[in-house]
């Protein structure tokens, strides 16, 4: 009895200061996570803005890619309400035109760069990381100035944000700062001496503004880019992967500055493939980005896989070896794929790449092939860029598997897939949701 | 090899190479004529039909890939002598110029219609996108697959005001 007693009033005093530790935790934390709000302002107007810092914002602009995951599918141009898929569910991007009750309209430029730099809205409330200000942060204060210029000057749209669809209990945004002081210690971008000019433009613009690591980086589990010498090495966006840029590159060719940039002005490379899935829009807005400042980005990327990890993949082409361990692939391949694909259809003297150096089907997975045969690919630059109809139609799930099987022996030294046709029914499955 | 189609309702036994496309078997040995060769790249559309109700390009369709399923050819929409409801408002708003492409342009709105039978204009632009017309007559069957909406609703409507 006694001894009850003691355990109770020695547990009560645990807990008793068990609670005040969580209260001066929880206390803190919320002082940690506070952020004030930040004045509203009157809308700046353009002729704020000298015409040359206008039109650098634009090309800044195209290079981040802004207006694609600001901008909803048949939507007003930056105002938001497009649904981005992510492991903790879906999040909506949100209004960033000018309009002072919905968009950016009444933010300052200081305001702005806080939302860049630290992922805080003018009113003080924690951003998600979908919005890549871990790479922002690493934006000139004036590069920022210029896209800010850019956006107050686009066509004002009311556009009010929808609210997200995250899985408990992430929609508690002050959690966020707790994510920040884990992984938010990225700094202004410093040059390497050791390397040229150019290539110090093109890691200034793929860091920061490009943030090309957000997906062809791994990501932990609290959706931070993975690092250090895994930074590069692939990663997965909108279910589409995103393919190694480092060393482990699954291309068959290596890539070179000139191809990379042939690739990313164009959206499509005779060594390597077309631009598809998330990566189209990429192409898109690099088509219309200056020139010197896309070379940059190809040079300084093309040096990631300068050193090539040994047993990388080989152009391949062994049809009758295919054809004998896929018939009925082989067969789905002559009559839906050859007339564009086969070595002298029209497609192939015009510069088109061979499915032999295509990446898509040397990478581990077969996600990319299975969704190019399913949904097409749409010309990512403009209606000269390479297309691609879709087959979701007239291939069954069964066949869409037989004819990836008989494409990755048939063009790849690589071991076959598995799985394929519960590849096949998940994309179609995704592409009936409304 | 044979091969088994189902077409318009009709089953046809056929001696053919799997890989042949559907349009050439349609074409060649049905002698169901609508579809047309245009491109044979999947990139114009005249060679549209329905393989289980959706719409699909048959030049690129390997005829072996669609044994057992069903398929539907403008044929299967009407005749010359009763044509079909969407045929009529194509007729009454003159959409086909040489009309090469319009037998691939009725079967994809059709596949529309069926799955949405009151689709508004920008449902209907964005479906038409992927079938092409070098006559230019492209606001001519945007005009006649809005008539066929009209069309179907006075149909209902008449229905309804019945005893």
């Amino acid at each position: 009895m006694k001894r009850t007693r003691w355990t109770g009033w020695a547990a009560g005093k645990w807990a008793a200061g068990g609670a005040l530790v969580c209260l001066v935790g929880i206390g803190a934390f919320l002082g940690i996570a506070h952020r004030s709000g930040l004045p509203a302002v009157p809308p700046p107007k353009a002729a704020d803005f000298p015409a040359e810092m206008l039109a650098r914002g634009a090309a800044l602009a195209a290079i981040g890619d802004c207006i694609v995951c600001h901008t909803a599918d048949g939507g007003v141009a930056y105002a938001g309400g497009r649904a981005l898929a992510t492991p903790f569910g879906t999040l909506y991007s949100t209004n960033i035109t000018p309009d002072p009750e919905t968009g950016i309209g009444n933010w300052s430029k200081e305001a702005f760069k806080r939302a860049m730099r630290d992922g805080v809205s003018r009113d003080g409330r924690h951003l998600y990381p979908a919005l890549p200000y871990d790479h922002y942060r690493q934006v000139h204060d004036g590069d920022l100035d210029a896209i800010y210029a850019f956006l107050m000057t686009r066509p004002a749209a009311s556009a009010p944000a929808r609210a997200n669809e995250l899985i408990f209990p992430l929609g508690f945004r002050p959690l966020l700062a707790g994510w920040k002081l884990l992984f938010l210690h990225q700094e202004d971008f410093t040059p390497r001496p050791d390397r040229d000019a150019e290539w110090n433009r093109g890691a200034y613009l793929a860091e920061g503004l490009g943030h090309c690591s957000g997906c062809h980086s791994p990501r932990n589990i609290a959706g931070a880019e993975k690092t250090g010498s895994d930074a590069y090495s692939g990663g997965v966006a909108e279910g589409w992967v995103a393919p190694a840029l480092n060393g482990s590159s699954p291309s068959a060719v290596p890539w070179t500055a000139d191809s990379l940039f042939t690739y990313l002005r164009t959206g499509v490379d005779v060594r390597h493939g077309a631009a598809a899935g998330p990566m189209g829009p990429v192409a898109h807005g690099l088509s219309r980005a200056p020139e010197s400042d896309v070379r940059a980005i190809a040079t300084y990327i093309a040096s990631l896989s300068a050193d090539r990890a040994p047993g990388a993949p080989a152009a391949a082409d062994r049809a009758a070896e295919a054809a004998r361990a896929n018939p009925a692939g082989a067969t789905l391949f002559a009559g839906a794929c050859a007339g564009c694909h086969e070595g002298g259809a029209p497609m192939m003297t015009q510069g088109r790449p061979g499915l032999s150096t295509v990446t898509a089907l040397q990478l581990d997975r077969p996600d990319n092939a299975v969704r190019a045969i399913l949904q097409g690919i749409h010309a990512p630059t403009g209606p000269a860029g390479p297309a691609m109809p879709p087959f979701a139609a007239s291939l069954t799930d069964a066949q869409v598997a037989d004819l990836a099987a008989y494409l990755r022996s048939r063009f790849s030294d690589r071991p076959a897939w598995t799985a394929l046709e519960t590849a096949a029914a998940t994309v179609r499955k995704e592409e009936s949701q409304p | 090899m044979t091969v088994t189609i189902t077409v318009n309702g009709a089953d046809h036994a056929l001696d053919v190479d799997p890989a042949t496309p559907l349009l050439y078997v349609l074409r060649d040995d049905l002698e169901l004529n609508g579809a047309k060769y245009g491109c044979g790249l999947g990139q114009c559309g005249a060679c549209t039909v329905h393989i289980d109700g959706k719409p699909a390009f048959s030049c690129l369709t390997p005829v072996g890939a669609v044994a057992g399923r069903r398929i539907r050819t403008v044929e299967g929409l009407g005749s010359a002598e009763a044509p079909g409801l969407l045929q009529r408002a194509f007729e009454t708003e003159q959409a086909a110029q040489c009309g090469y492409c319009i037998a691939g342009m009725l079967m994809r709105a059709q596949a529309l219609l069926d799955r949405n039978p009151d689709p508004d204009d920008a449902q209907i632009r964005a479906h038409m996108q992927t079938n092409l017309c070098r006559c230019g007559t492209h606001m001519r069957i945007l005009r006649a697959i809005r008539r066929a909406v009209a069309m179907r609703k006075g149909v209902q409507a008449a229905q309804e005001m019945r005893p």
